[in-house]
């Protein structure tokens, strides 16, 4: 049997995240394709709606990154996508999504390298706790 | 600062002297309107809006039902304010989504002086109807349930209510008390300096305190929250994963009654009715392709997390969601076992009180440090 994959579905901020993802890949700094990257403007413009639809269509982790404190476009869209992320970790635990599936990172524009490493590391923790309990259910989901 | 007023009554005559009670308000200018439960010929007690003193001899506010929610009738009465001056008799949980609305600037009380009953709960809407065909009145509820009884024949009131740790109102001017208050008693208590003005004028006679009411609400508390963690742990155990949540909500049919008759549920226009989700022939195909085959309606699950993520932090426990519900799926301990967990998260308490912030409503720069795991 081949090596269990994890799908990540990333919501990347157009100004910092997403241009890092650039980076690395102009740099060659090879990152897992396990990540599947959906730009946005902010983290902030994240709406929980867009995370759970993706648990919900089988994803076995949802990165979101945006710029560090300070550094966000909007000024504060980054620390409002922190308190989402917090109450929907809260909202999906009880129904067995691990709170190590769904992640809010801080990645800035010249971080390439990070970006790389915090994609080794989310693959990695996923490969660990298998695929999303959501997929053996198939279409009973949604 | 409380004070009390003793209002002793007949057999069959609680509401006589109530209504004496808001007529006196009504009459001596304290209020221009009284919004009450009041009885509606020999079947159901709605909440009514009694303008003229002379109508106001039909009030039943400890009637144990709440067809719907007081906080949406509070929402109607002041979003866009009369300049009159209102009385309201809500139970408990509707003071709190009041006080959740007032933050949404959904409630304006401004011109309100809030009445808080005491509530001992409340049967659903058609067990109500059965209750008082088999005779049944306030004063027979409140004496049969103050013993701890709240059942009626095949029927006990709301399961919300039975998990419900708030029995007596707070954020009120004046409290409607009968838990402790002594048979053949119920007390009128002035919380505020506004609730003791309109006291004072009713003309009652104040300074007689129910000396059984403190050791009684305390009492009735714990007994509730000793309930309600029971039934959370439960609740939890048997629904932990997304498929024990599916088959919770099998039955549901996406008719979304149940966000129409919460109180919290604050938006003018809910995004499962927009063009977001108003799908294409094709889109509904693309889907069905994905996996061979997509339940219709679609999005259920979907729909009740998103609920859940939208409102939970405001969700006061009232369980209209459950009594709205035409498939007869218990939402309330959904609701309630997240918010539970949501609102811990934020130190937030729904209707606790009108300076607390709502917390998606701010940030700090410095907190939740853990979300991200990274310093700075
Ligand atoms: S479910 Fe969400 S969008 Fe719909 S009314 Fe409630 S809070 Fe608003
Ligand atoms: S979710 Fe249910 S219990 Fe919670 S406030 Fe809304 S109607 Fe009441
Ligand atoms: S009221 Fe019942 S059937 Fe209607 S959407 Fe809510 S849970 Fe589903
Ligand atoms: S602009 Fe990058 S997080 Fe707001």
């Amino acid at each position: 049997m081949s090596e269990f994959e994890p799908k990540i579905v990333a919501f990347f901020c157009n100004w910092c995240t997403f241009t890092a993802a650039d980076l690395a890949g102009t740099s060659r700094l090879s990152y897992p394709p396990n990540i599947k990257i959906i730009r946005v403007m902010c983290s902030g413009m994240v709406d929980p709606k867009f995370v759970l639809k993706a648990f919900l269509n089988g994803a076995d982790g949802v990165l979101v990154g945006g710029c560090w404190p300070g550094d966000c476009h909007y000024i504060n869209g980054n620390f409002k996508a922190r308190r989402r992320v917090a109450l929907l970790t809260e909202v999906l635990k009880q129904y067995g999504i691990d709170e190590q599936r769904f992640w809010l990172r801080w990645i800035a524009a010249s971080e390439g390298n990070m970006l790389k490493e915090v994609a080794d590391l989310m693959t990695a923790k996923l490969k660990e706790l298998g695929p999303s309990p959501l997929q053996q259910m198939g279409q009973m989901v949604g | 600062m409380a004070t009390f007023a003793k209002l002793s009554f007949n057999k069959d005559e609680l509401n006589k002297e109530l209504s004496g009670f808001f007529k006196g308000i009504l009459e001596n200018g304290a209020v221009d309107a009284v919004l009450a439960p009041m009885a509606q010929g020999k079947k159901g007690v709605r909440l009514s809006l009694i303008t003229s003193a002379a109508s106001s001899g039909a009030v039943d506010p400890f009637a144990p039902v709440a067809a719907v929610s007081g906080a949406k009738i509070a929402s109607s009465l002041t979003a866009r304010p009369s300049g009159r001056k209102v009385a309201m008799v809500l139970r408990p949980c509707e003071i709190r989504a009041v006080v959740e609305l007032v933050k949404l600037k959904q409630v304006n009380l401004d011109d309100v002086l809030m009445i808080g009953m005491d509530c001992l709960g409340r049967y659903e809407n058609t067990d109500f109807a059965k209750f008082q065909e088999q005779g049944g009145t306030s004063e027979s509820f409140l004496e049969k349930a103050q013993a701890g009884n709240t059942a009626s024949g095949d029927f006990d009131v709301a399961g919300a209510c039975k998990i419900c740790e708030f029995p007596a109102a707070a954020n009120v001017d004046l409290r409607l008390c009968a838990i402790g208050s002594g048979g053949g008693t119920v007390h009128i208590e002035a919380v505020t300096e506004k609730g003791q003005a309109a006291l004072e004028k009713s003309g009652l006679k104040i300074g007689d305190n129910p000396s059984g009411r403190d050791e009684a609400v305390k009492k009735l508390v714990a007994v509730r929250t000793e309930a309600k963690d029971k039934k959370f742990a439960e609740f939890r155990a048997e629904t932990n994963t997304f498929q024990a949540l599916g088959e919770k909500l099998s039955a549901c049919i996406n008719c979304y009654n149940c966000r129409v008759a919460c109180p919290v549920c604050y938006c003018k226009e809910c995004v499962f009715v927009t063009d977001t989700f108003r799908h294409t022939g094709d889109q509904f195909m693309m889907w069905a392709d994905k996996g061979g085959m997509l339940k219709m309606p679609n999005d259920t699950i979907f729909y009740h997390l998103t609920r859940i993520t939208h409102m939970s932090l405001f969700c006061v426990g009232c369980g209209q969601c459950t009594s709205a519900c035409p498939n007869d799926i218990d939402l309330m301990p959904l609701f309630r076992t997240s918010a539970d967990k949501t609102q811990a998260k934020f130190s937030y308490q729904a209707g606790r009180s009108v300076e607390e912030e709502q917390p998606m409503a701010g940030f700090e720069s410095d907190e939740l440090f853990e979300v991200t795991g990274q310093a700075k």
